[in-house]
């Protein structure tokens, strides 16, 4: 059984349309893993298996009539910010206790056209807001790691579920590293995709000019599966954008000879631990072995990157979450305390407290007479920082920096003080800010045997250049293969 | 002591005659059971996202263009933010820095005078409905019913630039005649299709800068809107004359008492928060999209009007009234078409037609498809009226007897025995035997008492039942009456 969760999406594939294997004895090994190591873990708010069976045996009809894609049979998980239709969606907020998904989002029904199999809905931090998946209403989620340490965040369950060999592969969403970030922690590959390329309909916004899906597993091939289910055009998201999906697969080709790497030195400075610049730099030093170039540039407004984002996030949050009332669906408290009152309580006690902390930040940033010097202002500097990116991107094909300043930290050891937690996101946040494609994949461990990360970021739409390089690089590497204990 | 002037603005929010809602499929028409027309999106469930519909901004530009706007090739979205139940996101989708029409003007003529007042416009943007909070249908409960949330308006904002309430309502009828000519609008006041917000301030006469302002809202007919503008103007100048301030604030205009009252100040107003709205795109509107609109404008009030007295030579009043809804223009002018006499038409069309679709209450529909008499029938009746078949009064009997059917007014005449008697001999007879046996009546007519005429023509007509050709009997009696 143990062989069969450790498979990639290839081996899967192989073995499913070969018929020795099915679907169902597949689905039933995940299953059977999700009940031992649940427990432990706390990597999933739901799991679905009626709902996983079923899909499992359709699959196999699929399989048995030779109409199977790639991703026919494989279990999939499924951050829990994302409606699937018949799964309770909670974005692990209280709020949404006994919320039940009234239609698909689309990445979903992408997967389930696909023939995927859904074994559960994973943890993550409340809305998306978090960085170390202990902001969950429904219990923090453990780095199979080292269950002492946090998994990340926001995509903290979909990272551990992956890590923990749960699914094969999973969803998460990325706003401001929330793929990137635990994928880093917990020693998986997660690609952030352009904003665009991937449709946002039926995820549950936090901040919809900076969210997006990504997907993550246990290599860059098996992201690239995912996403080229999931990536392209959706008239239901008018900010999804009309460009060919290529058969990112394909563009898999192990060649980065004469590709053009920029190393930032912002993203190196003091600060980041020694462990993670070691590992970073032997990656770096790994590309250029196999024909990459690399040159130090600089993108100056990154010291601006955290402040910017902590304005238009929050601001953008505060109104995406007023849908909460307690009106229509969701939690309602103080019913019989009129309109406000209902209001008042049904939000005190629906939103955690970093939701609230943001809801606040939020609107203050866009009230009457603070609205130019924070949330006008972080504006324009998000232009400043993307002109950034647009500048070395003339010369350059990728940018290669560390995932996270350093490896996962302890359970607790961030949640008094915010500002240190919303530091572990420095790295990860410009790309969302600039919109571009961001891979975090496994390239060390550390003194502690954790996982250490590095991130490829690349031109908008150029998801090919930057999954090629981390599939060269895990080709001739094998962190990625290192599974927890 | 001073005089004072009234400054006034209006903003009318005019709900679009759409299929479909603003960001979603669902029906945006009016009078669905409770909650029937609406979707997870439109009742803000998790994670859906607007997709804008193509005919709001078609009718945007319409609009635009028909009352002389700047169309904006470059607008945008906005979220404004605010708790209520009836708005499910908490925040509205609406434009805000960016609208699609800047300026314009809508031009008035008040009665009595002879010369056109050109209103200028600020801005028109493109907007979503909210829902409606029902508070009387429960005894412990309000309930909210979504189906108008996301039904698209545009909001058509004046500049502060009327001074009376009945240039404010001038405005409004002009603005509604376009808006229904455009069939962009329904204009139906009372269902809400057309709503109007009043900002009214007083002023020293000659004064130029501006008064503090209320905001009047709950403005359900035309009426409310000019008489809680008389009542605003009024209230303000007594209390500026009694050495009182104004305060700025939102009051609601009550119906019953025709009253304003303060529902909530400036102190207490909302902070909206307005943002760009990130689920939608910039809108682009390319300049062949607004060329094609324009080439598709129907002519509009004010020149079809002018038409009308051009081409029919009928007096401005009569062009007026006749153009001030796109269907009855479009009645008269096909029975034009059919009889040419247009005078006489627009007397029909502004007399017995009007008068029946009034009764009916068939003016509240956009377009009137079922007319109580089709153009064919007024044509061939006036028709026959000017070819001595009937008199005027025998006409209108005959109307009566054409409503609601598709009989030809020749068929009803003959039908009837109406013709005219027209045949000189038996009119002749008619006369003397009316005339026997008056001859004192004859002498006081002969003596200078020309209204005796009357009298003898009305014994005549009685005789004839309304059927004597009138302008033959007035040439028989005068024959008769002179002679001897």
């Amino acid at each position: 059984m143990s062989d069969l969760i450790s498979l990639s999406i290839d081996e899967a594939r192989r073995r499913l349309d070969a018929r020795e294997i099915s679907s169902l004895e597949l689905t039933e090994a995940f299953l059977a893993r999700i009940e031992a190591t649940q427990g432990k873990l706390n990597t999933f708010i739901s799991t679905t298996p009626e709902m996983a069976r079923a899909q499992a045996e359709e699959a196999d009809r699929r399989i048995a009539s030779g109409d199977a894609g790639p991703l026919c049979g494989i279990p999939v998980g499924v951050k829990d910010i994302i409606l699937a239709r018949g799964t309770r969606t909670t974005a692990a907020s209280a709020i949404l206790k006994s919320y039940e998904a009234p239609y698909d989002a689309t990445v979903v029904a992408r997967m389930r056209a696909a023939g995927a199999v859904l074994v559960g809905k994973l943890n993550c931090d409340e809305f998306a807001m978090g960085s170390s998946n202990e902001n969950s209403a429904y219990g923090l989620t453990r780095n199979p790691w080292d269950t002492d340490r946090v998994p990340g965040g926001s995509s903290g369950g979909s990272a551990a579920a992956v890590a923990a060999r749960q699914c094969i592969v999973s969803l998460g969403t990325d706003t401001g590293g929330s793929i990137r970030q635990p994928a880093a922690f917990c020693g998986v590959t997660g690609l952030k995709p352009t904003y665009g390329r991937v449709s946002r309909y039926g995820v549950i916004a936090f901040a919809s000019s900076l969210d997006q899906v990504g997907p993550i597993g246990r290599s860059v091939r098996d992201a690239a599966h995912l996403l080229r289910t999931i990536a392209g055009h959706d008239r239901l998201d008018s900010t999804s954008v009309d460009n060919p999906v290529p058969d990112y697969c394909s563009a898999l080709t192990g060649d980065v000879r004469g590709l053009r790497v920029a190393l930032p030195r912002e993203y190196f400075a003091d600060g980041l631990d020694d462990d993670v610049r070691r590992a970073v730099q032997a990656a770096a030093q790994q590309l250029q072995s196999l024909g990459a170039t690399l040159e130090d540039v600089s993108l100056p407004h990154t010291e601006y990157a955290i402040a910017t984002y902590y304005l238009i996030a929050t601001a953008e949050a505060s109104s995406n979450l007023a849908r909460y009332d307690g009106t229509r669906y969701g939690v309602r408290l103080g019913n019989d305390s009129g309109l406000l009152g209902m209001y008042r309580k049904t939000r005190a006690g629906g939103f955690g407290p970093e939701v609230k902390r943001r809801i606040m930040l939020g609107t203050h940033a866009l009230s009457a007479g603070y609205y130019d010097a924070y949330y006008a202002k972080a504006q324009k500097v998000r232009t400043l920082i993307r002109r950034d990116f647009n500048s070395v991107f003339a010369n350059y094909d990728l940018i290669l920096a560390p995932t996270t300043p350093t490896p996962a930290f302890k359970i607790g050891e961030k949640t008094d003080d915010p500002l240190q937690m919303y530091l572990t996101d420095i790295f990860t946040i410009s790309a969302n800010l600039a919109g571009l494609p961001g891979l975090a994949l496994p390239c060390g461990s550390s003194a502690d045997g954790l996982p250490i990360g590095f991130q490829l970021i690349g031109k908008p739409f150029d998801e090919e250049t930057v999954l090629r390089a981390g599939d060269a690089y895990q080709r001739d590497t094998d962190w990625h293969t290192r599974l927890p204990q | 002591m001073t005089d004072f002037e009234a400054v006034i603005g209006l903003e009318v929010h005019a709900e679009l005659l759409t299929a479909s809602k603003i960001f979603c499929g669902c029906s945006a028409k009016f009078g669905a059971a409770p909650n029937e027309n609406t979707c997870p999106l439109c009742i803000g469930m998790p994670g859906v996202l607007p997709v804008l519909n193509r005919q709001v901004v078609e009718f945007g530009i319409k609009t635009g263009l028909a009352i002389h706007c700047e169309i904006q090739q470059r607008s945008r979205w906005s979220r404004k933010n605010y708790f209520y139940p009836d708005l499910p996101k908490g925040y509205q989708i609406t434009q805000y820095d960016l609208p699609i029409c800047l300026g314009g003007h809508v031009d008035i003529r008040l009665e009595g005078e002879d010369q056109d007042r050109s209103i200028p416009l600020t801005r028109i943007h493109m907007e979503e409905d909210t829902g409606k909070n029902i508070h009387d249908a429960h005894t412990d409960a309000s309930l909210v019913d979504y189906n108008r949330c996301g039904v698209p308006l545009l909001e058509i904002v004046s500049e502060p630039d009327l001074r009376s309430s009945a240039e404010a309502g001038a405005y409004l009828r002009k603005l509604r005649a376009i808006l229904q000519y455009l069939q962009v609008c329904d204009g139906n006041m009372e269902e809400g299709s057309f709503r109007c917000d009043a900002n009214i301030s007083i002023r020293p006469q000659g004064a130029t800068e501006l008064g503090t302002k209320a905001e009047i809202k709950n403005l359900n007919s035309f009426r409310s809107v000019e008489r809680a503008i008389d009542y605003e103007i009024e209230r303000q100048t007594k209390a500026i004359r009694a050495g009182e301030s104004i305060v700025q604030e939102t009051r609601l205009w009550d119906t019953d008492r025709e009253v304003t009252r303060s529902m909530r100040s400036k102190e207490s107003a909302h902070d909206y928060r307005y943002f760009s709205e990130p689920d939608l795109l910039p809108l682009d509107v390319s300049a062949d999209w607004i060329e094609r609109v324009k080439g598709e404008l129907p002519e509009l009030p004010d020149e079809r009007s002018a038409r009308f007295v051009s081409e029919y030579e009928l007096p401005a009043y009569d062009a007026e009234v006749l153009t001030a809804r796109k269907d009855v223009a479009d009645y008269f002018e096909a029975a034009v078409g059919i009889h040419r006499n247009p005078k006489a038409v627009s007397n029909w069309v502004m007399g017995e037609v009007l008068r029946i679709v009034n009764d009916r209450k068939l003016d509240q529909e956009l377009v009137i498809e079922a007319w109580p008499v089709s153009a064919q029938q007024l044509a061939g009746l006036i028709a026959l009226i000017d070819d001595g078949t009937i008199s005027g009064k025998i006409a209108k009997s005959v109307f009566e007897d054409l409503l609601d059917n598709d009989k030809s007014p020749a068929s009803v005449v003959e039908e009837k025995g109406l013709s005219q008697v027209s045949d000189s001999a038996e009119l002749e007879s008619i006369v003397d035997g009316v005339l026997a046996g008056q001859d004192d009546k004859i002498a006081e007519y002969r003596a200078g008492k020309e209204k005796m005429l009357g009298f003898f023509v009305g014994q005549i007509m009685k005789k004839t039942q309304g059927k004597a050709n009138p302008k033959l009997v007035n040439e028989i009696l005068r024959k008769r009456l002179q002679s001897n």
